[in-house]
């Protein structure tokens, strides 16, 4: 089967151009204390990439010059692992923007892999900061967490929910949000979000006693190390004729990279984190690449969105994005 | 001779209607309704039937398809299996349940 997106977005009839620029995300270090058989980064201990002093100071300056962006969406790796996070945030709040911490959960748990240090101030630096936290939990079961995320990542991940859990995060009344991210633990599309977010809600509570605000349901997108599972189980013909069976052309008008740009560590500019780590870098209407060291507003909004047949991932059924459904 | 069931075979289960459309069509759009839409019974339910079903008829093209359904439905693997093991209790019971007839075939043999 021809799995190009583009061919699927003409016979469509759909034109995808970025409506606006909300939300700035950037990829501060692909190190982590995990290594999720997933992960589309390929992030882990032993990766050194980290954002530069000047690149964040870079990201903060577009912060404040541009109101109109209004969301910081920091991601990695484990982001907190960055020796510049803290300061990150507590400028980006003072800016008046929003903070998204794609959070891993066990980070709180585990020692810093380069330093050994205790990461278990997160949950108070979070809710004094008044972050969203945004946090992978593949299932409300320990069998598909720990088969994913790594054996006992279920246990320790339940238990960063309850230390967030005592500092208000997903307390109703607490303003302080923390939002879940279900995936597939194989070539399967997500079940419906608001049912899924349910059963995790009753489970959770029920057995663990955690809460949490939102469930966000993305797809697995077909790309590094999830790509090579696929290629080496024979999986991988099959879940591209799956996720093009599924093409939504009202997931696709939702996709996320009309809104928001993705910063590597190095500081250049991709329409998504996907495209970041398949080095896809956006480039102006001139083919002029973008950077977070020459930013020009104007010029990242009327680019042309790159594609490739891994965005079918982020239009099958009811749609994926970092917020979850599109459609 | 070559082997039965081939996974990839599934994918031409759409085939069948090459040399009998009409009833292939109404067979689907049945097939469809009947299992694919949120009814008196939730997918997630009708899902769950359909994977004992396949066990329970030892459907291998089933079984792999029904799987994946019933994740991609938000079944979680307990829901699964004990809807298998429900499908394992019917035949046994469906079994033992004969053994009435046995008995009532042994009362009239016996003196």
């Amino acid at each position: 089967m021809n799995h190009d997106f583009e061919t699927q977005l003409s016979r469509a009839g759909i034109d995808l151009p970025p409506l606006d620029l909300e939300t700035l995300q950037v990829n501060i270090t692909r190190l982590c204390n995990q290594q999720c058989r997933h992960c589309h980064v390929d992030a882990s201990p032993a990766r050194r990439e980290m954002m530069s002093p000047a690149g964040i100071e870079k990201c903060l300056e577009i912060l404040e010059r541009h109101s109109r962006i209004a969301n910081l969406d920091i991601t990695g790796g484990a982001p907190e692992l960055h020796p510049g996070f803290q300061t990150m945030v507590e400028r980006a709040r003072g800016l008046g923007k929003h903070v998204m911490v794609r959070h891993n959960l066990t980070v709180q748990l585990d020692p810093h892999p380069l330093t050994g240090a205790s990461m278990a101030h997160l949950p108070g630096f979070f809710a004094r900061q008044r972050v969203e936290v945004i946090s992978s939990l593949p299932y409300y079961q320990q069998f598909f967490t720990d088969a994913q995320r790594g054996k006992g990542v279920f246990g320790k991940s339940i238990e960063a929910m309850r230390r967030l859990n005592a500092e208000g995060y997903g307390v109703e009344g607490s303003g302080l949000a923390l939002n879940l991210v279900y995936n597939p633990v194989g070539p399967y599309l997500p079940p419906a979000q608001a049912t899924l977010e349910a059963d995790y809600k009753r489970e959770l509570k029920d057995r663990f006693g955690v809460v949490f605000n939102a469930l966000y349901t993305m797809a697995n997108m077909p790309i590094n190390r999830f790509r090579l599972h696929l290629k080496k189980s024979g999986q991988l013909e099959p879940y591209m004729d799956k996720l093009l069976a599924a093409f939504n052309p009202a997931a696709a008008e939702g996709v996320m990279c009309r809104s928001l740009i993705s910063v590597g560590h190095d500081g250049r500019i991709y329409d998504c984190d996907f495209n970041q780590m398949l080095e896809l870098q956006a480039a102006d209407r001139d083919q002029r690449p973008l950077s977070i060291f020459d930013f020009d507003l104007e010029r990242a909004i009327a680019r042309p969105i790159r594609f490739g047949e891994h965005c079918l991932g982020c239009t099958a059924g009811a749609g994926s994005s970092c917020g979850g459904a599109t459609a | 001779m070559s082997d039965y069931y081939q996974s990839e075979d599934l994918k031409k289960f759409g085939g069948i209607g090459q040399h009998a459309k009409a009833l292939a069509d109404d067979f689907f759009k049945y097939y469809t309704s009947a299992t694919g839409t949120d009814g008196a019974l939730s997918k997630r339910e009708k899902a769950l039937i359909a994977l004992a079903v396949s066990h329970a008829m030892k459907c291998p093209y089933c079984i792999d398809a029904y799987t994946t359904q019933c994740l991609e439905v938000g079944a979680n693997p307990e829901q699964m299996m004990e809807a298998v093991h429900v499908a394992a209790a019917m035949q046994a019971g469906i079994t033992l349940v004969h053994s009435v007839q046995m008995q009532n075939h042994l009362e009239k043999l016996v003196l």
